[in-house]
């Protein structure tokens, strides 16, 4: 007795499946944004599920800005290597040493130097296509994007001129310079990508569960107190992002509902340490996802700018 | 072989009740009320969060006069908060309980049609929104042809800002009267008409105290419960092969001889011992496997993605179609459309174009523009000076190589294709073909395309 019948999760599921499957035959060198956040833990489970038992027929890349959380940099690493995967790594350091990138005067945080760092990475290896976890329901620049975002010789999204997409009809076609950032996750929401994760029994990094941590109150958020500056040979990466004695400090139960770097992700007070907690609190949640978020809270359009940019 | 069954895999799943996807569209001009009115349904089913609301009130404060706009909402863009348009499809999820719903917002003015069929090729609903003062105007009348066109199966008529025509029952009916005239004409199944008042809320996720005459849903309510499962098409199994999987080097053995053709199914139903037929090639053998990730299956259907294995080992690669021997498709490299031009560069006869139907791309030479459709009366028109951005028409292309293919009416997956044009690879238009002439013969053993 079958019933023909998809819940909301198979059908994002053969959704993204099936995106994944049109990069692969469409693109000649197609690379996969692997960070070890929530999205792109789905995004190689999808992966797995289009390609296997072959391998996953494509690198994965990760774009440091050298504020990371250590745990995402040992989650990260260790789930490559579990998949058998070749992991490209490239760091907002070795830009700023090299020239490629330049530090605004005043600005601590990385996130927009990280453009030219992945832009670079696209470069050098001759990528034509990168997949990324980007959901449209995260940020409203997001919910004009397209599955197939073209992006031309300087990296450029153009909004105002996007290809219509229609059907599940993706057009990929390339000139040499261009490429494409696809997003299989598109039509997926926080939720969606919780209720899959624990579907599947995706290991997360710790930091997604309650825990104990020292922060500081700055801009509304409470931020991480960075782990401490102990090579005086050096100048401190985190100068600039460490509390000021003005700034209250507390030791907070808390986790990450969303991961940039330390310098840009707001911890939330939470108890939650399953994912059916983690699930009820995003149920009951009342202030987005994005809400967390340093490097959006720049102005009404940070977003739309570092994505015109070259952002994925 | 690990044998999963479709039902025991269902039932394995967790206990939050199955939930589905409604997909709808609204399309819509400034002044209709459409952004008022998504914004009422996020608002009122509680799926706006806190800082949403607080940055429309940063908004308001900045440049707004104090005044929230709902519109602020769904317009992402600087560009279109600074000219108060909206410029593209915008995407917005909400849920409830009994469902999950994508809704695809679409501008109303200058790229009207473009726009509608974006958000409209993948919608189960389409909400056309009437002003009840203005009544039935030459944009509803766009909206209901372009909805019927692509046969979205459903169709909402809002009739909004009822509280600027005191409530009228009569005006409603009139409206409503003036709809049905041209229904007739069109090929949408099912029509529901409902008063409301975006702005107010009514009827829009509570009932009206002002419409005791009227019996219907709210918006809501009909979106929660609209049957749409009979959506996808299950009879004539198609599998367009995207990728062939074939493991480089295993050190599993028992990989040695793995040869898959990965897709996801496009209609049908497919069981492993059944005979299929691939195309090009016209070739029959039989279902082996049907691997998943998750185990293998005894039976796969539309739109599940999946990798079959055949009994022979047959040349299948990318573009190629594996199909059921029961309801056939056409193959052939004269093909019939509706096209939905999409480029502000004339379409005219001779033209050269990349074709993407399925997985499969071939070269095209549009040979004939046969007339062009008004699309508010749906009447057939000459067109001795080619189709216009945002026209419909109908053309009859020839291709470099065949197309596997159904009607539009029939299958939408298999029945559409777009139109690439070979410069800067922009995609110039949407096609809905045609049913086939003929279609292949399975007892020809030695049929070749």
């Amino acid at each position: 007795m079958t019933n023909y019948h998809l819940d909301h999760l198979d059908l994002l599921e053969t959704e993204a499946i099936h995106i994944m499957r049109e990069v692969a035959g469409e693109f000649e060198r197609p690379v996969l944004l692997f960070s070890g956040g929530k999205d792109s833990i789905c995004l190689l489970r999808l992966a797995e599920k289009a390609f296997r038992p072959s391998d996953i027929p494509m690198p994965f890349l990760n774009v440091e800005t050298g504020h990371e959380f250590p745990e995402l940099i040992e989650f990260r690493d260790r789930r490559a290597k579990q998949l058998g995967a070749k992991l490209i790594v490239r760091t907002v350091d070795q830009a700023l040493a090299s020239g490629a990138a330049t530090q605004a005067p005043g600005e601590v945080s990385r996130n927009k130097l990280q453009i030219p760092v992945l832009l670079g990475a696209i470069e050098e290896f001759r990528f034509d296509c990168a997949i990324g976890g980007a959901r449209r329901d995260e940020e409203k620049a997001r919910a004009k994007e397209r599955f197939f975002s073209f992006r031309d010789s300087f990296g450029q999204w153009d909004p105002k001129n996007q290809r219509p997409e229609i059907w599940n009809l993706y057009n990929g076609r390339l000139n040499a310079g261009e490429n494409m950032r696809v997003f299989p996750l598109s039509n997926w929401t926080e939720m969606d990508v919780w209720e899959y994760i624990k579907r599947e029994k995706l290991e997360v990094p710790s930091i997604y569960f309650s825990h104990t941590r020292e922060c500081f109150r700055r801009g509304g958020q409470w931020l991480p107190v960075p782990p401490a500056h102990t090579d005086a040979t050096k100048p401190d990466p985190y100068a600039g992002a460490r509390p000021k004695p003005t700034e209250q400090r507390k030791t907070m139960v808390c986790r990450v509902r969303t991961i940039a770097d330390m310098i840009s992700t707001g911890m939330v007070e939470s108890p939650a340490s399953s994912f059916d907690d983690i699930i009820a609190e995003v149920a009951a949640a009342r202030v987005t996802e994005r809400g967390s978020r340093a490097d959006d809270k720049a102005s009404e359009a940070a977003m739309e700018d570092r994505k015109k940019a070259g952002y994925f | 072989m690990s044998v999963v069954a479709t039902s025991s895999s269902l039932s394995s799943r967790p206990v939050v009740p199955v939930v589905d996807i409604l997909r709808f569209n609204t399309c819509g001009s400034v002044d209709d009320g459409k952004s008022t009115l998504i914004g009422r349904l996020l608002y009122d089913s509680k799926s706006l969060m806190e800082d949403q609301i607080e940055a429309l009130e940063r908004s308001a404060d900045i440049t707004g006069g104090g005044q929230i706009n709902l519109a602020n909402l769904t317009d992402g863009l600087r560009a279109e908060r600074e000219q108060g348009i909206t410029i593209d499809v915008a995407y917005r999820y909400f849920a409830t309980p009994k469902r999950k719903f994508i809704i695809a917002d679409t501008p109303g003015h200058v790229q009207y049609t473009r726009n509608m069929v974006t958000g409209a090729s993948t919608a189960n609903l389409s909400i056309v929104l009437v002003d009840a003062r203005a009544g039935v105007i030459e944009q509803s009348r766009r909206h209901t042809a372009i909805a019927s066109l692509l046969r979205i199966p459903h169709l909402v008529v809002a009739i909004n800002k009822m509280d600027l025509v005191d409530w009228s029952e009569a005006r409603f009916n009139e409206i409503r009267a003036q709809f049905e005239e041209f229904l007739p004409r069109l090929d949408i199944k099912d029509v529901k008409f409902i008063p409301l008042s975006a702005l107010n809320g009514d009827n829009v996720v509570e009932p009206s105290k002002h419409t005791p005459w009227y019996a219907g849903p709210t918006l809501l309510a009909h979106l929660e419960t609209v049957h749409i499962a009979s959506d996808h098409n299950l009879s004539g199994f198609r599998l367009p092969v995207q990728w062939v999987n074939r493991p480089n080097n295993p050190t599993d053995a028992r990989l040695h001889d793995f040869r898959g053709f990965s897709g996801q199914i496009a209609g049908g139903i497919v069981k492993v011992g059944q005979k299929v037929m691939t195309l090009p090639g016209g070739l029959t053998t039989t279902v082996k496997r049907i691997h998943t990730h998750d185990g293998d299956r005894e039976e796969a259907f539309c739109p599940q993605s999946v990798t079959l294995l055949l009994e022979h080992d047959i040349d299948v690669s990318r573009g190629n179609m594996i199909i059921g021997l029961e309801d056939l498709p056409g193959a052939s490299t004269d093909l019939q459309a509706k096209v939905c031009w999409m480029h502000p560069r004339v379409l005219q006869p001779g033209k050269k174009l990349w074709l993407k139907h399925t997985t499969h791309s071939v070269q095209a030479v549009v040979t004939e523009i046969t007339h062009r459709i008004n699309v508010t009366t749906l009447e057939q028109e000459p067109a001795p000076a080619g189709l216009a951005l945002n026209d419909i028409g109908e053309i009859r292309l020839r291709t470099s190589r065949p197309l596997v293919f159904d009607g539009y009416a029939t299958n939408r997956l298999t029945g559409s294709f777009i139109l690439i044009e070979p410069g800067a690879h922009a995609t110039v238009a949407a096609g809905m073909l045609h049913a086939p002439r003929e279609v292949v013969r399975p007892e020809d053993g030695d049929f070749v395309i």
